[in-house]
């Protein structure tokens, strides 16, 4: 050992208590991509075979990839985030890009360079596995499950049970499509409604004693087509927790449509089949299940509580005055948990992007704030850091300022999701992504994260009628595609009003085409309107749901009443009268639509 | 050739203590003077890249490599404090005169600060040598050559810049290994199995002459260069006028079409 390796064996507090990882997979990645290369793998197996290891295609080339990390239940370390700063430095674009299904993703990165990318997470004990292709994909748990003042148990465990049982299982490795698990901690905080299955955590009394379960959602999803989900039973024990997971995947694995790739996720299974008649399927599924493996195949649930230590402070800066904002912050980005003394932090992103720096600064303030040691990723591109004592808020604030990480508004409307649309989607027609960031930046210069008529609202933008954004449960929500006046064309959206994703889950009302470059002064001319017609006590939410619904009685009654009254933002300008209107947002050149094939269904 | 292969590409850092020791070894600080100033290694003598920049004509060089008392015989060892980048620039120059006995100090100055190891303000006073100028052309490229080899099948080009400011422009035919890339978070080069390991992956092997090249005046691509070295190629050109000219020159360039990348960007 030189002198210069014993000097910086850094400590690592707070270690994560499952390795996800395993180096074998990055040298068979390298193996096989040089076999692909030389022609010894056709194109479809080789897709297959990337697609299962995490790694996506690219916008118009077959020279770049992008990789996607899974967080299981969102959970990650400071030292993780620390590999993955580098990586995203080394072999990305220096910035590295928090998804809406708690994944971060590495774009534009050179093929051959991926397994080196692999190497790095098996060393920090993560992967990328089954992060793409028909498979289970990264199991998600609300960011609050654990401190949430309304849920009956903490669903963590159970998430994390569930990611490492399907994990590599051969079950998952070639299923009709991707199948998509949600843990939530109340019917508030989840989207579980909107996702092949989504569990919250319940519990009943049974003779005197308190029994743990789970209320069950089988069927929902979110795309060209979405559909919402339907509970199976009343109650289902944690012991058929499994079980049912198990009967699912076998059902959808054994009738999913294996052809049409448009039609192949299992809600359209669910929807062609009919409820009652999937419901019994799986019903029947999992007695067959619970009676053929009740003894060998278990959840291994890890009960043993966290460890919650309040860091040591470095240094005491009471004396220090509070920067300006953060009354603003405290209110629209951070919540007060069931602890009591202890908040979680939400930290918004603009799109999901954060710098390679910033994601080094992040991981130390998560070792010097959180109690718990680690952080959670939430489900609009953003990250939670948890259990910060309420004294060291303030320290917090400043420290999170420095580093361009305390935008105010996480938890409200200001804080729109956009997926990354044409900057590497091969699907995408417009740049969501960066009309996401425009929007952030036009509600926090008016200062709309402080309006609470607004804070219980989304704004979700996808770049094409598929749903990473997830537009549909938005509360105004935006997809993108080409209009058109004469010859020239000009990137459109078509937005949708009303969504929502909690208990009263409902797909949003389809209202006016919007041309891109008018997409900002409809949002706010919406709010106008609200703010004209609104009850006191009102939210935009709930103005809008009164609409949809046809229970509205003022001006606007109907989405007929209000395309009308958006009638004047979506007729094009000539050319001639505005060609900035002809662009699509980063780009200087006239806007032409350009799409490559998909490979969510390879 | 052979008197090279025994010259290591980096010098670490208990190797370096001892020369210094014994003060076998002239050691090139190539910050700027007022950092320089400040504070150095022991017995350091101080070529700021700069000041070597402004005019980088052999006859000019030779007069400031005998300054700071090198000679033909005299090893050599460069640091910087940008992750080796600048060290390498001045390093090549140096083989380019034809002196074959120079190293890169496998840190930088902040990491041997950070280390607690020593380091002073004291200006060493030096003996003015005399060196030969015997150009290696070998492992320069000129425009004119990149034009007329870069398409040959056995030459292979690296563009050694960031990734987003590849994809939006760059030398046709050339493929992209950023300079971060090389490192470890401790050395300016990763070790040479690692080393080894990503070049194989990504093709850069010893069947090919390589030119390697960055945006203004050859530093990142001059780490490059090195990097290649550590893993025993030999064949290695800098372009090391690099994009700048190249682009002054109106030369062809290539973009990554359709695709807004720099939305991507946190930046």
């Amino acid at each position: 050992m030189t002198l210069s390796e014993s000097v910086n064996s850094n400590p690592i507090s707070s270690k994560s208590k499952i390795n996800w990882g395993k180096m074998e997979e990055a040298e068979d990645f390298a193996a096989t991509v040089k076999l692909y290369r030389q022609g010894k793998f056709d194109e479809d197996s080789f897709r297959r075979y990337r697609l299962q290891h995490g790694a996506y295609g690219t916008r118009m080339t077959n020279d770049y990839a992008m990789v996607r990390i899974k967080l299981p239940a969102g959970e990650v370390y400071p030292y993780q985030l620390e590999k993955i700063s580098q990586l995203s430095e080394q072999f990305s674009i220096g910035s590295a890009h928090f998804s809406t299904r708690e994944n971060i993703q590495l774009h534009w990165v050179v093929l051959e360079d991926v397994s080196e990318i692999l190497r790095g997470l098996a060393d920090v004990g993560l992967t990328s596995r089954e992060a793409c292709g028909n498979s289970v994909r990264n199991v998600m748990c609300s960011p609050l499950s654990g401190v949430c003042p309304d849920e009956e148990f903490d669903s963590t465990p159970y998430a994390l049970a569930t990611a490492r049982f399907f994990l590599r299982n051969p079950l998952s490795q070639s299923l009709p499509r991707k199948f998509k698990f949600n843990f939530t901690c109340c019917e508030k905080h989840g989207m579980v409604r909107m996702v092949d299955v989504g569990l919250i955590s319940q519990t009943r009394d049974l003779d005197g004693s308190t029994q743990k379960g789970f209320k069950i959602f089988l069927g929902g999803g979110l795309g060209n087509k979405s559909f919402v989900g339907h509970q199976l039973e009343e109650f289902t024990p944690e012991e058929d927790l499994l079980y049912t997971s198990i009967a699912v995947i076998r059902i959808f694995d054994r009738l999913g449509d294996r052809k049409n790739m448009a039609r192949n996720r299992m809600r359209y299974l669910v929807n062609d089949m009919g409820w009652e008649k999937f419901r019994n399927l799986v019903l029947k599924e999992r007695a067959i299940v619970r009676a053929t493996q009740s003894v060998v195949t278990r959840l291994d649930v890890d009960h043993a509580p966290n460890l919650i230590k309040r860091p040591i402070q470095i240094s005491d800066e009471s004396g220090g005055s509070i920067p300006e904002g953060y009354a603003r912050w405290i209110k629209t980005s951070t919540l007060k948990q069931k602890q009591s003394e202890y908040h979680s932090v939400f930290i918004t992103l603009e799109a999901g992007d954060i710098t390679s720096n910033q994601l080094i600064s992040l991981a130390s303030i998560i070792q010097e704030f959180s109690s718990e040691g680690n952080a959670r990723t939430g489900f609009i591109q953003n990250i939670a850091i948890r259990y910060v004592h309420e004294e060291d808020l303030p320290r917090l604030y400043s420290k999170l300022l420095g580093v361009g990480l305390a935008k105010s508004g996480s938890l409200t409307m200001a804080a729109p999701v956009g997926c990354s649309g044409t900057t590497s989607c091969n699907l995408a027609l417009t740049n969501s992504h960066r009309l996401a960031k425009e929007i952030q930046r036009k509600f926090l210069e008016l200062k709309l994260d402080q309006d609470d008529d607004l804070s219980d609202s989304s704004i979700k933008i996808s770049g094409c009628p598929n749903a990473c954004a997830q537009h549909g449960i938005a509360t105004i929500g935006f997809f993108g595609g080409g209009g058109r006046v004469g010859k020239e064309m000009y990137p459109n959206y078509q937005m949708s009003l009303g969504g929502r994703s909690d208990g009263e889950t409902t797909l949003g009302s389809t209202c006016h085409r919007i041309p891109a470059k008018r997409v900002i002064p409809v949002i706010l001319k919406i709010i106008e309107l609200f703010k004209e017609n609104k009850k006191s006590n009102d939210t935009l939410k709930d103005w809008l749901h009164r609409i949809i619904n046809g229970k509205e009685d003022t001006a606007i009654k109907s989405m007929h009443d209000m395309k009308i009254a958006l009638d004047f933002l979506t007729i094009p300008p000539t050319k001639e009268e505005d060609p900035d209107f002809y662009n699509d947002y980063g780009s200087d050149s006239s806007y032409h639509t350009k799409t490559g094939k998909g490979e969510c269904a390879a | 050739m052979s008197q090279e292969k025994n010259v290591k590409i980096t010098m670490d850092i208990d190797s370096l203590r001892s020369e210094l020791r014994d003060n076998s070894v002239r050691v090139i600080d190539v910050r700027r003077e007022e950092d320089y100033k400040k504070s150095h290694i022991p017995n350091a003598v101080n070529l700021p890249l700069a000041n070597l920049l402004s005019d980088d004509s052999p006859e000019r060089v030779v007069k400031l490599v005998n300054t700071i008392g090198i000679d033909d015989e005299t090893p050599v060892v460069v640091y910087d404090d940008t992750f080796g980048a600048l060290a390498s620039r001045v390093a090549w120059t140096l083989e380019y005169l034809g002196h074959s006995k120079v190293s890169l100090l496998e840190t930088t100055f902040s990491k041997w600060k950070s280390l607690g190891l020593e380091h002073d303000d004291k200006i060493p006073q030096i003996q003015s040598k005399e060196h030969t100028i015997q150009l290696n052309s070998e492992i320069l490229s000129t425009t004119d050559y990149l034009e007329t080899s870069k398409n040959k099948p056995n030459v292979l080009l690296i563009d050694n810049r960031e990734r987003l400011n590849y994809l939006e422009q760059h030398i046709p035919g050339a493929i992209n290994l950023p300079y971060r890339t090389l490192a470890t978070q401790d050395k300016i080069l990763r070790p040479k199995e690692d080393m080894k390991r990503l070049l194989d992956n990504r093709g850069i092997t010893g069947e090919f002459e390589i030119i390697t090249y960055c945006g203004s005046v050859g530093t990142l691509s001059g780490l490059a260069y090195y990097a290649l070295k550590s893993i025993g190629l030999s064949n290695i050109k800098l372009y090391v006028r690099s994009f700048k000219e190249w682009k002054g020159l109106e030369k062809p360039t290539v973009k990554q079409e359709d695709a807004h990348y720099w939305d991507l960007s946190a930046e």
